[in-house]
């Protein structure tokens, strides 16, 4: 992927973290590493967002509330696992109230693994991230092609994919 | 090496008016811990002037009813709250009760009770 | 009498980075009653000293916060330290000390960035983190951890710095002192922050007492709580003074940040100047038997470690109690009569940390 076809922005939601990860996360955002160059955007509001960024492993209490915030993300979208609380549990796993990885509620697309991840591997899962997410607009706009086409009576594997990454 | 810091038993019955002494000699509350032994619960009550420690323990059972000291620390809330939550003990009079949702735990009164997760230590649901 | 309305405010909310939850009670647009809920990220981590043995939990009590991380595990050694009796070389005291001032400014900046942020200033925003990312530099290259820095242990510490790089580091404090000036000149002196800041949120200095507030809360009030005064780690030979204001508003509790971050720099200069050459870590054996109150200041405040161990590898008790769980009292009652738009300013002026204070 040589640029951006659209400039996708992020949801972060601190899950249970221990805030290593949240504030590596914003750090990403800021001038050294400034990933806004790149047209990738920090929004608070769910229905804005592409990417759904999310540190920090599932207790109890924040279960409903990741599986809500997911389900607000209009598709296609991408969920990033920040940190190894967020892929696995990482060392609060025994804890009585963790229930695991992000995984356990929501399926994740990329684990950025680390405690604390460092902004480069963050960057570097959300740009891998970008990919995906391209090829589930194309898939998602080809499914869409297929569907007219066989109410058009048309065959629907005549058609190519429209869109996608260029 | 700082201070040794002592740790003064006292009654459940005097938790309140140690409370009251406390605050007219002008201390300020610091904590509210709670310890597990055995079968027996261990509450410390910590206040602190100009960086000196007062501390009062008063150990009990499960079913004794703790007075709340809220009525002498408005602040005192969040301890009781937590010891409610986290160990099941009970303690009357909060000024601001959360009746066991202050925290929401898969396991109720963990520090109450040994955790065996089979297996895969992690609960994995 | 006008209609009460509940709005809930949270967890999920733009200038929070992290889930707290308020139920605001409103008359009109005023705030008349607050009820705060937590326990969004409790993960029981107390409970983990039956897993994991004393040395070991270090890295659990790092985590406990991961803006505070070098200070939880400084609180937590330190108290295993003292009930075992140990005296650690003097160096690491003092490395220690360092450390914790440099945790102290990359907290303050982060802190002053968010605070600009939510009163809509984002190009300050943007210029704290970036003045922030020198202090990581230096934590980095000295620890090998940018927020967690896992090099406190029981006994001393894990890394040595050496003389060229203590006077690289004073050097680059220097060199960022007067950027810290033009950012706090911002925060102090610029006409719209003032007018947003000064007379809102106010908590009386009798109030903040009663309450139990701590840190910069409480020292806006007036109050000189400053557990650094009780000189542990290094800081006893060390010419320090809290830094106190006296308004217990908002611009009060920035302002006291802000001047803090000099006062760190100071301490470092000190440290650097004054550390003696020697080993980093001890030999330890055995086990903690007894108990004791921990307490260190935070970016945030005092926080104290219950320790109690029986001799055995394994912890009877740990328990944190973090600043801002203690700030919670005060931050419901100087919610009571300000407007719905300045709760955010509010709520973040006492320095929320929800990591910390659920564990
Ligand atoms: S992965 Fe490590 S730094 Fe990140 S949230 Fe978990 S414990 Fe904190």
């Amino acid at each position: 992927m040589t640029y951006l076809a659209k400039s996708p922005w992020i949801l972060h939601y601190d899950a249970s973290s221990c805030n290593g990860c949240d504030i590596e996360v914003l750090a990403c955002l800021t001038p050294m590493y400034d990933v806004e160059r790149f047209g990738i955007l920090n929004t608070g509001n769910p229905k804005h967002a592409d990417i759904f960024v999310i540190t920090g492993s599932i207790n109890e209490q924040n279960r409903e509330i990741v599986k809500n915030l997911y389900d607000q993300i209009p598709r296609p979208n991408v969920v990033v696992a920040v940190g190894i609380c967020a892929c696995s549990g990482g060392v609060f796993r025994e804890c009585y109230n963790v229930s695991g990885g992000i995984d356990k509620v929501i399926p994740v697309d990329v684990y950025v693994p680390g405690c604390a991840c460092r902004p480069e591997s963050i960057i570097d899962g959300i740009v891998t991230a970008l990919g995906i997410l391209e090829e589930k607009r194309t898939k998602m706009v080809l499914d869409v092609d297929k569907k007219e086409h066989r109410h058009a009576g048309l065959n629907p594997d005549h058609i190519l994919s429209t869109g996608g990454v260029q | 090496m700082m201070a040794a810091q002592v740790i003064t038993p006292i009654g459940v019955g005097d938790v309140v008016s140690k409370a009251g002494q406390a605050k007219k000699d002008g201390y300020r509350l610091v904590q509210i811990g709670c310890t597990k032994i055995g079968d027996d619960f261990e509450i410390i009550y910590v206040y602190d002037k100009d960086f000196t420690l007062l501390s009062y323990r008063i150990t009990v059972k499960e079913d004794v009813v703790i007075p709340s000291i809220s009525s002498e620390y408005f602040g005192a809330f969040v301890y009781e709250n937590e010891i409610h939550d986290l160990y099941g003990l009970h303690v009357s009079g909060i000024n601001i009760d959360f009746k066991g949702t202050f925290y929401k735990t898969a396991i109720k009164h963990p520090f109450n009770v040994t955790i065996t997760k089979e297996g895969d230590s992690c609960q994995n649901k | 009498m006008s209609k009460q309305i509940t709005v809930p405010f949270g967890p999920q909310h733009p200038v929070l980075p992290e889930p707290l939850h308020l139920d605001l009670v409103l008359e009109d647009e005023t705030v008349v009653d607050v009820i705060p809920s937590i326990g969004y990220v409790h993960r029981g981590l107390e409970k983990l000293v039956e897993k994991r043995e004393y040395t070991e939990y270090v890295f659990i009590a790092e985590r406990i916060c991961g803006i505070c991380s070098f200070i939880h595990s400084q609180t937590y050694v330190q108290g295993i330290e003292q009930i075992m009796g140990l005296e650690v070389p003097e160096r690491a005291t003092y490395l220690r000390t360092i450390w914790g001032e440099y945790s102290r400014l990359h907290s303050h900046l982060l802190w002053l960035g968010l605070f600009a942020d939510s009163m809509g200033f984002e190009s300050v925003f943007m210029n704290a983190w970036r003045l922030r990312e020198h202090i990581l530099d230096d934590l980095e290259a000295t620890t090998g951890g940018r927020v967690i820095q896992g090099v406190c242990k029981v006994g001393g510490v894990r890394k040595d710095i050496t003389p060229e790089k203590l006077d690289e580091m004073l050097k680059g404090l220097r060199g960022m002192e007067h950027e810290l000036n033009d950012l706090t000149n911002v925060f102090l002196n610029d006409s719209s922050m003032k007018h947003r800041l000064r007379g809102v949120g106010v908590l009386k200095k009798e109030d903040a007492y009663v309450l139990g507030a701590v840190g910069p809360t409480a020292r806006g009030s007036g109050l000189a709580i400053d557990i650094r005064s009780t000189g542990y780690g290094a800081l006893g030979k060390i010419n320090f003074k809290p830094v106190v204001e006296y308004d217990g508003d908002c611009y009060a509790r920035c302002a006291v940040r802000a001047k803090e971050m000099f006062t760190s720099i100071d301490i470092i200069e000190q440290c650097i100047k004054k550390i003696p050459d020697g080993p980093v870590d001890m030999k330890v054996t055995g086990a903690p038997d007894g108990e004791y109150f921990s307490r260190t200041e935070q970016p945030r405040g005092e926080v104290i470690h219950y320790i109690k161990g029986n001799g055995k590898k394994n912890l009877v008790r740990h328990r944190v109690r973090t600043p801002t769980f203690t700030n919670i009292p005060p931050l419901v009652t100087l919610l009571k009569g300000v407007d719905l738009a300045d709760v955010p300013v509010v709520v973040l002026s006492i320095d929320p940390c929800i990591g910390c204070a659920e564990r």
